[in-house]
């Protein structure tokens, strides 16, 4: 049984005081506690931004790599080893501005994976710029006159891509996050789980006090997530009133169902000191 | 009459089946016992412009194309009017005079000689696509050459599907018997069928001996963005994936390619991607990243002519320099150069025991000349090259008595890898700079000496290499010349040798195969003792040149440079050779 102490490192934390992310990272070891996951059976991915700092916080394999790269890296591990449960986290510009070449592809390959996006609208790293999901008008070091672009969408997007598995959280609220992680985790397939994360440094708009006022679990009214086309519209729905918790889900074959020669195999397993050319060879005379 | 020594080209419309023809005809006179080469020329683009092959074949061991054309198989006008002056005195043009409106009088030149053929009558007549008409055209040439029709059948019962090729074997009789009925005897060469001695030859392209070496080597995992002259990499890979237990992803961009394999291989398993220059580029940030977290990759670079979109269906070597530095920041790395098929098969091998062994990205250069053209070798020894996975733990628990530390500093600067889901392990590695344990750190003093531990990797690498063929040196000892060159180059220059042998220069030819880390110690050898080095290669600044420089404080005499986006020819190569001297 991993305990909390297991999940410890002894590295110092370096985030601001009140940050979003510690809700994430708090909800994280407890997800992976209440899943009983072996510390040894977990890789956390993670991009880099202030968020990417997660491989150093939890004691867990890891492997931090460049920025935007989270879908990629995860997708590699997992189709070699399905053994093991690959947790990938990034920022909203990790994923939704330097990475989202990958985001629809891999949704659509429904690899048996998680992403968890500390979303908080604005590149916390590079203190304070605005990113794909930054609110119109949002006045940043690179948008003084502040944004003149609408937000993205990526729980829209991730819906019409055809995601099995799209929900909101809010590192607010941790025992909410802890459930939908532990959700995301055990889904079979591509999990999004966008997660509203306060940057008390660097967004002034996005605070505590404004999710507080604003977010409500789409649980609590009795949203039925297996109905995409209702996901959709709530998707849309901004303002006074934004909701949490799962969108949509649904189970869909995996990329890796439809490898049946590799079925369930671990592909670390297979020895490769032997492998026999001759039939290619002789097809080549 | 000219036995067994002969190069024929096929051209026409792009989609006109020019290569799988050439490459045909190619393997009929392989399995007549004649040593070959094939060589293809298309453009970018899907139908229509013009494509061409050419296949020499020669009782002799050949390297490469010839600059002349003994036999053209014109399947559309375009070919016979941009071909015909390439021609030998004494050659044939084979076309179907009827449908193209070609005859005699269109040679313009009376030391040629036009045999048509009505192929398209014939394809008619047997109710079959219009492709077969280059079957015909393959009978009729086996015909004009005296050759053996049973052999043609045999190359075509192999390759088609069996009710295809009932039909294919009907048409190659009728070009056959029509030519024979009209041209027997007629034209100067002649095709002899020698009773192949040994064993059978294997006939293939650099990407497919590149292919089977991976194959070979137990690559796991292959992902890639298809990008010409890499594409047929792609190709070959991903029908073997069922048989041979690999997945082959295609992915959505080179950097989605790169750090896919890159997870894979943290993951546990030998990967690898192949792209072009374009490509490469893309994959710079995460080859670093390989770099950083030590992770082994393969990755072929196949060159074609840049900057950017450049020639995208042509060949050059102007990536050398671009590879040996792509991406921020200093890292090991492995850089090889293959010449030809063989060493595209063992050198992807070492490349893949190199990558582990040293945890470090591996690139295997090549471009479109090497990778796309055809050549002959003896089957690959499967028992030359062990696999040596390194130091990788592939027990399911790891025992050692102090915790495991992925990064761990060591004397040579290897550490153990383990897989993640190892027992016993936790597996953590950062692109940023990270302690032994892999944790991030920005501590001047274990930055430098992390920086330090993966460069003790070069000096063991390089220990290491003294067991490898670094270089070959090829021809005299005692030579007035000495070409140096790497890559694609090869082929040109041994054909380029023989050619100057006849006119009494001894040359010979230092091909440098390890171009990073640069093979000092053997490079230095050879070229102290020489008396005049001439390098030769397909890019405008000489970049090996600037490597023997920077390496060996040592200028080169002259340099060969070609950078039209076409190989080397060796008839033009020996005569710019003479001319420099
Ligand atoms: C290729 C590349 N471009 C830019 C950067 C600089 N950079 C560091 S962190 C970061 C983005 C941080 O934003 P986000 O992903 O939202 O993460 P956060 O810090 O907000 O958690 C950027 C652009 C980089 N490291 N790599
Ligand atoms: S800058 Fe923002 S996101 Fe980064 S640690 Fe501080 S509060 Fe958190
Ligand atoms: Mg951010």
């Amino acid at each position: 049984m991993v305990t909390l102490e297991d999940l410890n490192t002894p590295k110092k934390n370096t985030w601001c005081p009140r940050c979003g992310n510690f809700g994430i990272l708090m909800a994280f070891k407890k997800a992976l506690m209440q899943l009983n996951l072996e510390r040894d059976q977990v890789v956390l991915v993670s991009g880099i931004g202030c968020h990417g700092k997660m491989v150093n916080y939890v004691n867990v394999n890891g492997l931090h790599g460049i920025h935007g790269r989270v879908l990629p890296l995860a997708t590699g591990i997992k189709l070699v080893n399905p053994s093991l449960t690959v947790v990938g986290f990034a920022g909203d510009a990790d994923c939704y501005d330097e990475g989202w070449g990958h985001f629809s592809h891999a949704i659509r390959r429904n690899i048996d994976t998680t992403l968890i996006v500390h979303n908080n609208m604005v590149l916390g790293l590079t203190t304070g710029q605005t990113t794909a999901t930054s609110q119109r008008g949002f006045k940043t070091k690179s948008t003084p006159f502040g944004s003149i672009l609408p937000a993205l969408n990526p729980v829209a997007h991730a819906l019409v891509s055809n995601g099995t598995f799209v929900a909101r959280g809010y590192s607010g609220d941790v025992e909410h996050l802890t459930s939908l992680m532990v959700e995301a985790i055990k889904h079979r397939g591509f999990a999004l789980l966008d997660v509203f994360q306060p940057c008390v440094t660097f967004n002034y708009l996005n605070t505590y006090d404004w999710f507080h006022q604003r977010v409500y679990k789409l649980e609590e009214e009795e949203h039925d997530y297996t109905d995409r086309q209702k996901a959709l519209e709530k998707s849309f729905e901004w303002g006074d009133r934004i909701p949490i918790g799962i969108f949509c889900k649904k189970e869909k074959p995996t990329y890796r169902d439809n490898l049946p020669h590799v079925k369930g195999m671990s592909l670390t397993k297979v020895p490769i000191t032997d492998v026999d050319i001759t039939p290619l060879l002789e097809s080549m005379t | 009459m000219i036995v067994n020594k002969i190069s024929v080209m096929i051209g026409g419309e792009a989609g006109a089946g020019i290569t799988r023809s050439g490459f045909l005809f190619a393997k009929v006179c392989l399995r007549g016992g004649l040593h070959v080469f094939g060589t293809s020329d298309y453009q970018s683009l899907i139908r229509g412009g013009h494509n061409f092959y050419v296949v020499r074949a020669d009782a002799e061991e050949i390297y490469s194309q010839t600059d002349a054309i003994d036999v053209l198989l014109a399947l559309n006008k375009e070919t016979f009017h941009l071909h015909r002056d390439e021609l030998v005195s004494g050659g044939g043009i084979l076309c179907d005079g009827e449908e193209l409106g070609l005859t005699d009088r269109s040679l313009g030149r009376d030391d040629l000689k036009l045999y048509s053929v009505p192929l398209k009558r014939f394809v008619e007549e047997l109710n079959g696509a219009l492709i077969m008409r280059n079957t015909v055209a393959l009978g009729a040439v086996v015909a004009l050459l005296s050759y053996d029709l049973e052999i043609l059948n045999g190359v075509i019962r192999d390759t088609f599907k069996p009710k295809v090729a009932i039909l294919n074997v009907k048409a190659a009789k009728m070009g056959y018997d029509y030519a024979r009925e009209h041209y027997a005897a007629d034209f100067d060469y002649r095709l002899e069928g020698r009773s192949s001695a040994g064993k059978q030859k294997i006939f293939l392209t650099g990407n497919e001996a590149v292919g089977l070496g991976a194959v070979r080597a137990g690559c796991r995992f292959f992902a890639a963005y298809p990008m010409t002259p890499a594409t047929p990499l792609l190709h070959f890979m991903a029908p073997l994936n069922r048989e041979y237990g690999m997945i082959v992803v295609p992915a959505e961009s080179e950097i989605a390619a790169i750090n896919m394999v890159a997870g894979g291989s943290f993951a546990g398993v030998r990967t690898m991607t192949a792209t072009s220059g374009g490509g490469f580029c893309l994959m710079s940030e995460g080859l670093g990243m390989t770099g950083m977290t030590e992770t082994p990759v393969v990755v072929m670079l196949a060159q074609r002519p840049g900057p950017s979109t450049g020639l995208p269906t042509y060949s050059g070597q102007g990536d050398l320099r671009f590879a040996i530095h792509a991406s921020q920041g200093e890292f090991p790395r492995l850089i090889i150069a293959p010449g030809d098929v063989e060493e595209c098969f063992y050198k992807t091998m070492e490349a893949f025991n190199l990558a582990e062994k040293f945890q470090i990205p591996a690139i295997l250069i090549t471009d479109k000349y090497l990778v796309e053209s055809h050549g002959e070798t003896e089957p690959f020894d499967q028992s030359k090259i062990q696999v040596d996975r390194g130091l990788l733990l592939i027990e399911d628990e790891y025992t050692g008595e102090e915790e495991y530390r992925r990064h761990k500093i060591t004397e040579n600067g290897v550490s153990l890898r383990a897989m993640p889901g190892t027992k016993g392990t936790i597996v953590r590695t950062n692109a940023d700079e990270h302690n032994e344990s892999g944790y991030t750190t920005e501590d001047p003093e274990l930055t430098a000496k992390m920086v330090d531990k993966r460069f003790r990797k070069v000096d063991a690498l390089i220990k290491d290499l003294e067991n490898y063929e670094t270089v070959k040196l090829y021809g005299h000892e005692e030579a007035d010349v000495t070409i140096v060159g790497w890559g694609s180059t090869k082929g040109p220059i041994r054909e380029a040798m023989k050619l100057l042998l006849q006119e009494g220069l001894k040359t010979n030819y230092l091909q440098i195969i390890y171009l990073d880390p640069f093979p000092v110690a053997n490079v230095r050898k050879v070229l102290n003792s020489t008396k005049t080095t001439v390098v030769v290669e397909n890019n405008k600044t000489s970049q090996l040149s600037s490597l023997i420089r920077q390496h060996l404080l040592m200028p080169v005499n002259h340099k060969i440079l070609k950078y039209d986006g076409r190989p080397f020819n060796p008839g033009k190569l020996s005569q710019r050779i003479k001319e420099v001297l």
